[in-house]
Parts: structure tokens; C-alpha cells; sequence
């Protein structure tokens, strides 16, 4: 029971870090990025490639994989996103399927389809027992590393000067510009930045989540159910969201392996009819 | 200035006049006729266009003319050629064209159902409600396997011959009559719909909401009937692949398929009912030279054409088929003001 527990908060709090850059888009740029996952996946392969072929430990690798995945975020953020901003939403799902279906064979052209793993050290396998709880230690150092995350993400935003510029300009474009605030350069960085991130949750959970070329479709929905269950006003709408998604797939498919997923996208579908701007959002209309 | 009552004949003789079949049109569909007897050794293919077509057509219906945005489509697709698969299987309803009717109904029921999510929130909800109803018939397919066969596929199914005369032969003689005579009349049929003044209402409707509502268009009941409908035309689709095939699949169910009838429909156009059957012919002579040179690797190159069409714009895209239409136009309304050709 709360090994589920401690699983699916994993799980969840991974989620999150997978998906917090896409809350940041969707919410500053109103932008409907359903290629986020690519990005996730960039840097999951980029671990791989460096800790199993290349050899680097696998703590050196993670940052890599964060550069990796926000140098990529940003180079297209800068030539391809920047002209799509304005245009319609259709545009924007057709674009972005566009780059999940370039990503996907591209991927599976270079590194093939079958699924990889990452090479752990050997300290991180298995798990220990506290109390009758079966703890996983792979787990735990992703609660560790994701659980600081956020609270580095809540105080970057709500303590420094660019977390003040940000919130300014996804509670109002317009009336930031007005301010001084050059928006697209904030947006640029967040978009890295998220990138970024979404490529450290990638990288961290291959373990978890399995890593091979058809990643960014299988977890598009995931990344989006974070996003429109939390709203994207603020980061702890998508952070309890994530980990109430989290939490309820492990124990779903745990206590009810019937239904699979199933549950899942009720949930989804319910909350939705029932708060169409999200569980945690302030009502503001966008 | 004309008073509103003078103006009433003007603007109902324009509707009619946009209403009339172009010649173009008629040299269409002789063409399409014609691909029956001219090449029969491609019919296989052709049955495979004709359904793509009838699909896009039905996406279109939402897309082109109520601006719905679905991610989901082949949710309905899935259903319906699950249904004729089923009914098929069991020998509930052998006949094919009466099981093809029964699960485009059926679908249509579940349009129906589903509409009600669709309706409220922004486009993002509704891009997540349709995907989510996809997904969620997908699992349903895949844990009832008692009944669908799961990841197998529904296997089993024998089609009786149509109408209890002509049998489904290998070579898909049969099959591409049946299919496009069914996307014909069908076509025909959203034809009706989309110039009758319902169509035009919805087109109100996707320009602004809020202003068709002020004008006295019941908003939601509008789109409500025309997810249904075009629930109907997708289901049919689907059923007519799987009677053509005997086979159905979780694929029919996949995220790609959605995704490529979204394309099919912008090679083609939308919010213009020759979009669908143009990008069908167009997207599968494309897949099918693609996946001859990387059997593998095609989606990416489906993938570059979406981000290219998206960065070019979509309206310039579909410019290439404006001396078409200007063509037609011309053909149809010869002698009239310049001012009436202009299509709206």
C-alpha cells in the first residue's frame, strides 16, 4: 500500500519535471506544444548514448542531458516556434505533430526501435526495506533530485527578478510588454529552459518510464492531462496534478489491471467537462 | 441601399447559385467513374482513397465547416468499423450494406454522447477531450479481447456478398464499386447538408460563437447535430474498411490515423468538401512512393511536409488549387456581375 504510495509519488513528481516546461508555454505564449515529449525524449537518448557507449558516470550525464535538450529547445524555439506563435491553434497541432512524427523517425533511424536502458551504478538498484515499506533506491533519488527541483523552480519564481517577469507575462502579455518587459527573450529562456528540464525527466526516468522512439506519443497525453487538469496559471496546478496522476495510474493499474489506463483518462475527461480551465486555476479567462 | 426585404431574393439566389454543380464537378466524379473500368489492376488502392476520403470528408464537416478541432477522429472510426466487424462475425446483420448502415447509426449514437464534451472550453480541451475518448476505445478494444479479439485484431469476419449478389473477390473489384458509390451518395449528401441553410448557420457558428448566438442561431444543438453527422460519415468509413479488408485492428483506433487524416484534409483544403477526396489521392500516392523508398522511416517525411505546410501557411498551400476553383467559378457563372463570382 505505501509502496504504491511512494511509487506513484515518483512517478508523479517525475511527471512533474517532464511537464512543467510545457504548463510555462501553454500558459505565457498560449501555445499548444504537443512536441514537448520530443524533447524529453532528446534527452533520455543523449544519457544513453554518453553513460552506456560512452561511458560517463551517470550523475555527470544528467546535466548534459538538461544542456542537451534546452541547447536543441532553444535553436528551434529561435527558427521554427517563433514564426508559429500567431497563427492558429490548428497550426499549432498540425506543426508540432509535424516535429513528434519527424522526431520519431528520426530517432528510430539512429538508434533503433527497440527499447533502451540506462546503465545505473550499481549503489542505485534494488531496494531497501523501512518499516515494511519496500523502497526503491532509484525512486527515491528521483523524489530527491525532483523534490528540489521544484522547490528551486517555486523559488526562482516567486523570489527572483526574471520569476517576476515571468509571471507578469503569462498573467498578461500585453501589459508586460507595456511594462518593459521584453517578453519573447523571457519566453525564449522558459522555452530553453523547460526544454531543458523536460530532457533531465527524460533522462531520469527511462528507468521508469521506458525509452524508445514512439516515447513522445505515448506520453503526449500524459504531458497534457498535467498541463489542462492543473492549469497553467501558476506550477503547483500542474505539480499536484502530476502527482495526483501519478499516484492514481500506479495504483490504478495496480489495483484494477482490468481497466488499465482506462481510469485514467476518465478522470481526465471528467475533470475537464467539469472545470474546462482546470482543477487548481483561478478562473482567469484566457 | 437596398431595404432588408429587396435584399432577401439577391441573397437566397446567391446561395442557390453556390448550391448549383459545377461542371467541374460533374467532370470529377466521371472521372472517378472512369478509374473503375480504366485501371482495374489499382483497385485495391483505390477502395483504400475512397475510404480516406469519405473520413477527411467527415473531418471536414467538423473542421472545415463547424471549426472543431478533433484529435480524436478515429474514435469514430475505430467504432464503427468495429461494429460492422462484429456484426459481420456473428452473423447478426450479413447483408453489407444494411450492417454498413446499422454501424454508421451506431457511431452516429456515440457522436451523439461524445458531443457533449466537445462543446464547452477552449480549443485545447477539445483537442484533449477527443484525444482522450480515442484513447480510451482504443483500451476498451484492447482489454474486452473476448469479445474484439484485443491486440490480435478482430478475426473471423466474413463478409456475405452485397445486396446477396456480388461477392468480395481478392483483386477489390466489388469493393471499390461499393466504396465509391458510397462515398458518393454520401457526398452528395454533405453537399445538401452544407449548402442547405443548417450548413450555412454552422459556418456562422465557426466564424463567431458569440455573434451567431446573437443572430438567433441555437449554437449548441448546431454543433451537436454536426459532430453527430459527422460521427455517422466516419463510422460508415470505417466500416467499409473493415468489411473491404475482413479485418479489423487496434490500429484503427491509433493516434496516427488522426493525426494523418489532419493532413490529408491540408493537403486538400478545408471548409471546401473537395479537400477530403483531393488530399486522400494525394496523401496515399505520396505514402505509397514514400514507403517504397524508406518502408520505415515514412512518417518523417509526413512529418517535414505538416511543419512545411505550416510555415509556408495554409492558405498558400491551397492557393494551388485557386485556378481550379476560379476556373469552375467562371465556367458556372458566365455572364454574371464579377462582384457574385467572388466565393465566399
Amino acid at each position: 500500500m505505501l509502496t504504491i504510495l511512494f511509487d506513484g509519488i515518483a512517478y508523479g513528481m517525475l511527471l512533474f519535471v517532464l511537464a512543467c516546461g510545457l504548463a510555462v508555454t501553454l500558459g505565457l505564449m498560449n501555445f499548444v506544444n504537443l512536441a514537448h515529449g520530443a524533447f524529453a525524449m532528446a534527452g533520455g537518448y543523449c544519457t544513453v548514448v554518453l553513460v552506456n557507449r560512452w561511458g560517463v558516470p551517470f550523475f555527470a550525464a544528467l546535466p548534459l542531458a538538461f544542456l542537451f535538450s534546452a541547447a536543441i529547445g532553444f535553436v528551434l524555439e529561435r527558427t521554427l516556434y517563433i514564426h508559429v506563435y500567431r497563427k492558429s491553434h490548428l497550426d499549432q497541432v498540425l506543426f508540432t505533430i509535424g516535429l513528434v512524427f519527424m522526431s520519431v523517425a528520426a530517432v528510430d533511424y539512429t538508434m533503433g526501435s527497440s527499447q533502451v536502458f540506462v546503465r545505473l551504478p550499481e549503489w542505485l538498484q534494488g531496494q531497501f526495506n523501512v518499516m515494511g515499506v519496500g523502497i526503491g533506491r532509484y525512486r527515491l533519488l528521483i523524489i530527491a533530485i525532483c523534490g528540489a527541483l521544484t522547490l528551486a523552480l517555486q523559488l526562482i519564481l516567486s523570489r527572483t527578478r526574471f520569476g517576476s517577469r515571468l509571471r507578469a507575462s503569462v498573467d498578461d502579455a500585453r501589459v508586460a510588454r507595456g511594462l518593459g518587459i521584453r517578453v519573447n527573450r523571457v519566453f525564449a529562456l522558459t522555452f530553453a529552459f523547460g526544454s531543458g528540464l523536460a530532457g533531465l525527466g527524460g533522462a531520469l526516468g527511462s528507468e521508469i518510464l521506458g525509452l524508445d522512439p514512439t516515447f513522445p506519443l505515448k506520453y503526449m497525453i500524459y504531458f497534457m492531462i498535467v498541463v489542462t487538469v492543473g492549469g497553467t496559471s501558476s506550477i503547483t496546478g500542474p505539480f499536484l496534478a502530476s502527482l495526483l496522476l501519478g499516484i492514481g495510474d500506479v495504483a490504478g493499474k495496480y489495483y484494477l489491471p482490468t481497466l488499465g489506463s482506462f481510469v485514467i483518462y476518465t478522470i481526465m475527461i471528467v475533470v475537464l467537462i467539469w472545470r474546462p480551465q482546470g482543477l487548481f486555476a483561478r478562473g482567469a479567462a484566457r | 441601399m437596398s431595404s432588408p426585404a429587396r435584399a432577401l431574393p439577391q441573397v437566397s439566389a446567391r446561395f442557390a447559385n453556390r448550391a448549383r454543380w459545377h461542371p467541374l464537378e460533374y467532370a470529377f466524379w466521371l472521372c472517378a467513374l472512369a478509374s473503375f473500368f480504366v485501371m482495374p489492376g489499382w483497385h485495391l488502392i483505390l477502395t483504400e482513397i475512397a475510404i480516406l476520403a469519405l473520413f477527411a470528408l467527415s473531418l471536414d464537416l467538423i473542421l472545415g465547416y463547424a471549426g472543431i478541432i478533433s484529435l480524436g477522429h478515429a474514435a469514430f472510426f475505430g467504432f464503427g468499423a468495429y461494429v460492422a466487424g462484429l456484426l459481420a462475425k456473428h452473423g447478426i446483420i450479413t447483408e453489407p450494406l444494411l450492417a454498413l448502415l446499422v454501424a454508421g447509426f451506431a457511431t452516429m449514437m456515440l457522436g451523439f454522447v461524445t458531443s457533449f464534451l466537445v462543446l464547452r472550453g477552449s480549443d485545447l480541451t477539445r483537442i484533449m477531450v477527443t484525444l482522450g475518448v480515442a484513447l480510451m476505445l482504443r483500451e476498451v478494444a484492447n482489454r474486452y479481447a473476448w469479445l474484439t479479439g484485443g491486440a490480435d485484431g478482430l478475426q473471423g469476419v466474413e463478409v456475405q456478398p452485397l445486396l446477396g449478389i456480388f461477392r468480395f473477390d481478392m483483386f477489390g473489384h466489388t469493393a471499390y464499386a461499393y466504396s465509391l458509390g458510397t462515398l458518393f451518395v454520401l457526398f452528395a449528401l454533405a453537399r445538401r447538408i452544407v449548402h442547405s441553410p443548417f450548413g450555412i448557420s454552422l459556418q456562422a457558428i465557426k466564424a463567431n460563437p458569440l455573434r451567431a448566438a446573437a443572430i438567433g442561431i441555437p449554437v449548441n444543438s448546431r454543433l451537436i447535430a454536426i459532430y453527430a453527422v459527422a460521427a455517422f460519415y466516419a463510422g460508415i468509413a470505417g466500416a467499409m474498411l473493415t468489411q473491404t479488408t475482413a479485418f479489423a485492428s487496434l490500429a484503427v483506433f491509433d493516434f496516427d490515423r488522426s493525426a494523418d487524416l489532419l493532413l490529408v484534409l491540408i493537403i486538400g483544403g478545408t471548409g471546401y468538401l473537395y479537400g477530403g477526396p483531393i488530399g486522400a489521392i494525394i496523401f496515399k500516392v505520396m505514402q505509397d512512393y514514400l514507403s517504397g523508398l524508406t518502408p520505415q522511416y515514412w512518417p518523417f517525411w509526413i512529418g517535414m511536409l505538416l511543419v512545411v505546410i505550416v510555415l509556408v501557411g495554409r492558405e498558400r498551400i491551397s492557393s494551388w488549387t485557386a485556378p481550379i476553383r476560379m476556373l469552375a467559378a467562371r465556367l458556372s457563372l458566365r455572364g454574371k456581375p464579377a462582384a457574385e463570382v467572388r466565393r465566399a
